[in-house]
């Protein structure tokens, strides 16, 4: 049976790199011995990823991109369809956990310098995907076909409308009617389905691909392909499979667990997961009250929302919104400090991070909130703290003072 | 190092891990599973129906639908059901051997009151739905035609106790769906369980509505 199972391996491999991709990307591929907790993540999100598609897949199946039909069709996947809600409950979760997990791995890298030369393209496609799931989250939340479904649509879609000349026009394109209607329920299901993920698959892989020809980064932020050993592999490196695969399940297992309870026990999660208006089918006649994107996106509605309208025009805040999600390709060239990760770096750097994460965390928290004088104003220092964390970066790296990084990996 | 390996430990805690992983990937795929299988309302559809027969002349057929499926109902004339005993010759199981039918339907004339045959009017050969011929001797099927279905895809027929005839593709008779009597003109397709009767109403009519 083993020489049978040998001889097939064997065969293949001589059509096939089968084995040599194994060892490449699994068996031999050295990880940084020294991953914490902020290492979890990134596998994470390929989880995510998959639990997101076969739940979709399954979903699509009895789901009706028609105005008419569509918001019936998810309650009857929520009461008619056996375990339904179980199956729309993991989708919406998992999209919520999707932005939670990949807002902890990008902040993994703002914090050990992950996107540093060499890994630049790294960051680069990192971002690309960052992109590519805003917009089919954003897509995705139009399918429901609730009030926020619509009128989140209706205020996404008509920030295009502001950009000068062309945006009218623009916005007409994307809605291929001149109302969010049943047309553009119809492209946002293909897309959201359809494009987009695959879109998402193939810059996933070559994120991957990218990965594992530079290597892992880490906490320490130095180089471990710099020091390797007499069998030609990293001595502070570890193979991916099973070191690595082995931590990593636990902390998936972990992480379904949270997963779970939410679908279980809180699948709106208080409104933030799941929006209370969402349960009201979409009505163009009438706007909801207070209406807020998903939390997912408020940093950037906030950001919206706290530049004035100049020279008659919402585009400066449109502008601003757009800078402040893009910003983050630049970043590889902003940071000029001598070491990549915050364990050496000096206090200033330590200090603008951390007010980044407060602008980010206190955005977040005000484009939930209806948009009071107060509110605006306190939005408005947070953007230009968020703004400052990047546009003063190239000079506060250079005059940090950092330590010395080490020869080697710490064990902390 | 290794020679300190409890192997037999190490195998348990691999047995416990596979074991637990195993029935949370049950656990998992029972959603995905399940939502296959017919949704709520596709199970009212196909709960039973309540019909009123006694609109239906003597010799004439109606058709209803159970579980999205074609019934019918025809109220047989004497002359007809005396036709039905003189061509078993012709019939490929002119006794119903083959369970097509409920037990109390597996007699002469196929059904619980003579006169009325209750059948699934979906062909036993490809699922067609034959067409029904009650008149003796038409042109295009001959001289020994009695009365009955014939079936436009592949040419199967069938006589009015929806027996199959002899040489045609079908391989059995047509499927008797079960169903009892409500009252004297009522019946009730889908459902033969005379236990879940309350005071001569369906217990689930609910569902039919």
């Amino acid at each position: 049976m083993m020489n049978l199972l040998k001889n097939l391996l064997a065969w293949v491999d001589e059509r096939f790199p089968l084995t040599s991709t194994w060892k490449a990307h699994a068996s031999e591929y050295y990880a940084p011995k020294n991953f914490n907790f902020w290492y979890f993540f990134g596998g994470l999100a390929l989880l995510v990823l998959v639990i997101q598609i076969v739940s979709g897949i399954f979903l699509t199946m009895n789901y009706k991109p028609d105005a008419l039909f569509a918001f019936a069709s998810v309650e009857y996947i929520m009461r008619d369809v056996q375990l339904g809600w179980i199956l729309r409950n993991i989708h919406s979760t998992g999209a919520s956990m999707f932005f939670i997990v990949i807002y902890l791995h990008m902040f993994r890298g703002l914090m050990y310098g992950s996107y540093r030369k060499p890994r630049e393209l790294l960051w680069i496609i990192g971002m690309i995907i960052y992109l590519a799931l805003m917009g089919e989250a954003f897509m995705g939340y139009l399918l429901p076909w609730g009030q926020m479904s619509f009128w989140g649509a209706q205020v996404i879609v008509n920030l295009f409308s502001s950009v000068p000349f062309v945006g009218h026009d623009l916005a007409i394109l994307i809605r291929g009617d001149f109302v969010v209607s049943d047309i553009t329920l119809n492209r946002f299901f293909a897309l959201h389905v359809v494009a987009i993920p695959l879109i998402l698959v193939l810059i996933i892989v070559a994120h991957l691909v990218a990965l594992h020809e530079v290597g892992s980064n880490n906490p320490d932020g130095i180089e471990i392909k710099k020091n390797k050993g007499p069998d030609g592999h990293p001595v502070d490196g570890i193979p991916f499979f099973p070191y690595m695969v082995v931590k990593d399940a636990v902390a998936a297992v972990a992480f379904l667990i949270v997963f779970v309870s939410v679908v279980f026990f809180a699948p709106d999660m208080g409104g933030y997961f799941l929006e209370y208006n969402n349960f009201v089918p979409a009505n163009p006649m009438k706007t909801p009250e207070h209406i807020a994107p998903v939390w997912y996106f408020t940093p950037y509605y906030a950001i919206l929302r706290a530049v004035p309208p100049l020279f008659g025009s919402q585009f400066p805040g449109v502008v601003a919104m757009g800078v402040a999600t893009v910003i983050f390709f630049a970043l590889p060239w902003l940071d000029r400090g001598p070491v990549k990760s915050i364990r050496y770096r000096g206090p200033i750097y330590k200090a603008f991070l951390a007010a980044f994460v407060v602008s980010f965390v206190g955005l977040g928290y005000l484009g939930l909130m209806p948009a009071t004088e107060l509110y605006t104003w306190i939005s408005r220092v947070l953007a230009v703290v968020y703004f400052a964390f990047f546009f003063l970066m190239p000079w506060y790296t250079k005059i940090d003072k950092c330590k010395p990084e080490p020869d080697r990996l710490t064990s902390k | 190092m290794t020679e300190n390996v409890d192997q037999s430990k190490r195998r348990m805690l691999l047995a416990a891990t596979a074991a637990a992983g195993g029935v949370a990937a049950a656990g998992a795929g029972a959603p995905f599973v399940m939502s296959l299988m017919p949704s709520e309302s596709a199970k009212a559809a196909g709960a039973p129906v309540e019909v009123d027969i006694g609109a239906i002349e003597p010799g004439t057929m109606i058709s209803i639908e159970w579980q999205g499926k074609p019934v019918w109902i025809v109220r047989r004339t004497p002359e007809m059901l005396d036709l039905l005993a003189k061509h078993d010759g012709d019939l490929a199981d002119p006794t119903s051997s083959i369970p097509q039918q409920p037990e109390y339907c597996n007699n002469a004339t196929r059904s619980i009151k003579p006169e009325v045959l209750v059948v699934l009017g979906v062909c036993t050969h490809l699922g067609c739905s034959p067409t029904f011929r009650p008149e003796v001797s038409p042109a295009d099927l001959g001289a020994n035609w009695a009365g009955g279905w014939f079936c436009p895809c592949h040419g199967s027929r069938f006589d009015l106790a929806a027996r199959v005839f002899k040489g045609v593709p079908a391989p059995t008779n047509l499927i008797i769906p079960p169903h009892q009597y409500l009252s004297e003109t009522r019946l009730l397709i889908g459902d033969d369980d005379k236990s879940k009767l309350k005071g001569g109403q369906p217990a689930d009519k609910g569902a039919t509505a």
